[in-house]
């Protein structure tokens, strides 16, 4: 828990600063803040996938890639090739989760570079959905509304206040991971293996086997993310659909306290990473003295910061004790 | 004991590495209820000999037999599974795990489905830590545990799969004096539990204080094995090395001129302002125990770690926290912990060697001509006799004491004038350890001034002129060489000394 104060700090903070700035009723307005938590929850569920892999020392470029793939390819099977969303659906998440699969495949047993596998998956995977649906705009229209509620359903709490329904996905998502992560073997395993992976080797723990199981969840989570981004969104264009999302999603982990070289995260901490960058996001918009142009920077430069202000914390508190 | 005679096994193995043989027709046995020691130079098998049996090498020739029975091991996890506990010389723990989890690693009690059965591991791990007598919280993170707390961890970790046979590499190597203690009346303790214990050291008196038999390999063969009334310390020796150990001879000394002079030098290691001096052709011992500032004192000598108060290195000034104007200077510094700080273990001993003095050879813009270093190379393992003598291995390829011979190979390539070591020989054999010692003396021969830190009494009274001790970052005393005595240095260390 204490690894993920200083960025619940910084979350809160954010908050406050952009209610403070932004003229009143618009970063408070009941529909400002469900819409934020809406985004929230969908690039949390991404995160989660993103947080996992990281954790077990590893890295997935695939992500956004994943979410174009199966944004993309649901409207277009469903509405332009007349399938049906039963057989779409579970298809197109068990195609994402074999991706992920294979993934963790080459990373293990051809010993191949985890940022290398996925960096050919972000190029193939948009290359594949663009090639397939010809690079066009795909949309539900009007069809499968019921399905499409898991995306942009709402549940109401107030007259004007209502929880987005993905949000009930990522509680979800959220306490599985955290189960998974905290009270199975497959979790222990998964961060042992981060912290020191000839360690695990030689007490016998099958390496290849848990890292696959990172892969294929990141995989699954991109493609659950991918279906809930195009039910919210309702129309998706297979050259942006998706585009920097597993960026996003790295940064929510690392900024929730993952660490890059591996062993070190929790799903918490991947939360409110998540909604961390997506409140930095929403401020933007909202802050007229900030043009929206400079977004990108914004965000990494407040991310930079946020990285910076950490690590010399955690050093000054290392040095008093040593 | 109806088992007890021969648990492990290795019979007539052989093991190369790319036409370097490393293992040559070793066969050796441990019993169970007893501590075989396996000794020898670096780069004589031992680690070899010790990773065929737990499973990570497998022999080319020769095979591996538990209780009489032929087996082949197929990881470290499966010699485990068959009760062969490893501990490496590298501890293998995760640091961002906790004591427990450690423990548990690749054993986690289960309550079904997959998940933990968090009561059971609770009380596995107590009782792994109370068998050796550990006592810290199951919750504490393992990266806050001291080098002994680890090693106990690890051994806690080893035992808790009921071992019957313990394979350890050099336990002792970082561990104080009372730590060791403590390790080695463990083993005792698992010895009359009937364990088979296979342990490789380069600590003689461990091996004669607890050794019940002796196996000493030299240059991947088994030279020799001693039974418990034979087991000398210049016996074994004489086994390893292959012949006596020649005397010191101690060459005449000219002092030169001061080259190197430090003077009111205040960090945050050392509180008081300290000086010292050290001629041309002179070695200075900084002596003391473990926290005395002696690392720290090198380190900000050569600019590693800030200070106040002034370096001249003859003469000329440094400034501090600029080790590119210390190594331009001619001071050059060889860290103690050679894996993290002295080598870059993925890249071949070429590399390594040509490494500080790269910057000599690079013509405009930084532009290295093709084979640049290749010289320096060859000329750092001839000089130290690295061995095998080939630039093109990986230097994480090699025994621990030929890495030690590389770090300070590729200082040495600089010609420095000033040699400032931490700890030159720590986990190096006695062959080697002569070998490095003849070098350095030959080396303020030349008129380099040296100064080096050890924490083994034996070494600063066979290579100081002069021991400068140290206590809590302040200089305590200076002896000269022939006023030195172990119990004279350790009197000062601890602060008893007259003031």
């Amino acid at each position: 828990m204490r690894k993920i104060l200083g960025i619940s700090a910084v979350l809160l903070l954010v908050v406050v600063v952009t209610a403070l700035v932004t003229p009143a009723g618009t970063f408070l307005s009941a529909y400002n803040l469900e819409n934020l938590l809406r985004r929230s929850a969908l690039f949390g569920i991404i995160g989660i996938g993103a947080g996992l892999v990281i954790i077990s020392g590893g890295i997935d470029l695939s992500i956004g890639s994943i979410v174009c793939l199966v944004g993309c390819l649901t409207p277009w099977l469903i509405v332009t090739l007349g399938h049906s969303p039963w057989l779409v659906v579970p298809a197109l998440l068990l195609v994402a989760a074999a991706l992920g699969f294979s993934h963790g495949m080459l990373v293990t047993k051809l010993r191949l570079q985890p940022f290398l596998v996925t960096l050919c998956g972000l190029f193939i995977y948009r290359g594949v959905t663009r090639g397939l649906v010809s690079d066009r705009s795909v949309g539900f229209a009007n069809e499968v509304a019921s399905l499409r509620a898991f995306g942009n359903g709402r549940i109401p709490i107030t007259d004007s206040f209502a929880l987005p329904a993905p949000l009930l996905v990522l509680i979800v998502v959220a306490v599985t991971a955290s189960l998974l992560l905290r009270r199975t073997v497959w979790g222990r395993h998964l961060r042992a293996i981060g912290s020191n992976e000839t360690a695990a080797r030689h007490c016998g723990i099958d390496v290849d086997r848990v890292k696959i199981g990172a892969y294929l969840l990141c995989g699954l989570l991109s493609g659950i993310g991918g279906l809930l981004f195009v039910f919210d969104t309702n129309t998706a264009q297979p050259s942006n659909f998706g585009n920097f999302y597993e960026l996003f999603a790295i940064a929510a982990a690392v900024l929730g306290g993952c660490s890059l070289r591996g062993g070190e995260g929790t799903i918490i901490g991947v939360l409110v990473g998540a909604a961390l960058v997506q409140v930095l996001r929403n401020a933007i918009v909202l802050i007229d003295a900030i043009p929206k142009d400079i977004e990108f920077a914004v965000i990494g430069a407040i991310i930079l910061l946020a990285v910076v202000v950490d690590e010399a914390l955690r050093r000054t508190v290392a040095g008093r004790k040593g | 004991m109806s088992d007890a005679s021969g648990v492990i096994e290795a019979r007539a193995v052989s093991k190369g590495f790319g036409g370097v043989v490393a293992l040559d027709d070793v066969s050796v046995s441990a019993r169970g209820g007893e501590i075989l020691a396996v000794i020898g130079e670096n780069g004589a098998g031992k680690s070899t000999l010790m990773k065929i049996l737990c499973g990570v090498h497998h022999p080319d020739g020769g095979e591996v037999l538990i209780d009489g029975k032929a087996v082949s091991l197929a990881s470290p996890a499966d010699a485990f599974g068959r009760g062969i506990a490893s501990i490496p010389q590298e501890l293998e723990l995760c640091d961002s795990l906790t004591v427990l989890e450690n423990v548990l690693l690749g054993r986690e009690p289960r309550s079904g489905g997959g998940f933990l059965d968090r009561a059971a591991g609770a009380e596995a791990a107590s009782s792994a830590l109370a068998e050796v007598a550990l006592d810290v919280p199951l919750d504490r993170p393992i990266a806050e545990l001291g080098h002994g707390q680890r090693q106990l961890v690890a051994l806690a970790r080893a035992l808790g799969g009921h071992a019957r046979v313990l394979l350890l590499d050099e336990p002792t190597a970082t561990l104080s004096a009372t730590e060791t203690k403590l390790l080695l009346d463990r083993l005792e303790a698992m010895r009359a539990d009937g364990v088979a214990i296979v342990l490789i050291t380069h600590r003689l008196a461990e091996v004669e204080a607890i050794a019940d038999r002796v196996v000493v390999l030299r240059d991947g063969a088994h030279v020799g094995t001693l039974e418990k009334g034979e087991i000398e310390r210049d016996e074994m020796v004489r086994r390893m090395v292959g012949r006596d150990l020649d005397e010191v001879l101690e060459e005449e000394k000219q002092l030169q001129e001061v080259r190197l002079a430090v003077s009111g030098l205040r960090s945050s290691a050392h509180p008081d302002p300290l000086d010292l001096e050290v001629r041309g052709g002179e070695r200075v011992a900084l002596a003391g125990l473990v926290g005395a500032g002696r690392s720290e004192l090198l380190e900000a000598i050569f600019g590693l770690r800030g200070r106040s108060g002034s370096v001249e290195v003859d003469g000329k000034g440094l400034a501090p926290l600029d080790p590119h104007a210390a190594v331009e200077a001619g001071v050059a510094l060889v860290p103690e912990e050679r894996a993290a700080q002295g080598l870059a273990l993925e890249q071949t001993v070429a590399f390594n060697a040509a490494l500080p003095g790269l910057f000599r050879e690079a013509g405009a813009c930084g532009w290295l001509p093709a084979g640049a270093g290749n010289a320096t190379a060859s000329e750092v393992i001839d000089r130290l006799g690295v061995r095998p003598a080939d630039p093109s291995l990986r230097a994480g390829d090699l025994s621990g004491g030929n890495q030690q011979k590389v770090v300070i190979g590729k200082w040495l390539a600089l010609e420095p004038g000033v040699l400032l070591l931490d700890e030159p020989t720590r986990g190096v054999d006695v062959g080697a350890r002569e070998e490095i010692h003849r070098r350095l003396r030959q080396l303020s021969s030349e008129g380099v001034a040296i100064l080096f830190s050890s924490s083994e009494m034996e070494e600063v009274l066979a290579l100081a002129d002069r021991v400068v001790v140290l206590s809590d970052g302040r200089i305590c005393g200076i002896l000269a060489a022939s006023e030195a005595s172990e119990e004279g240095i350790l009197d000062l260390a601890t602060g008893g000394g007259r003031r």
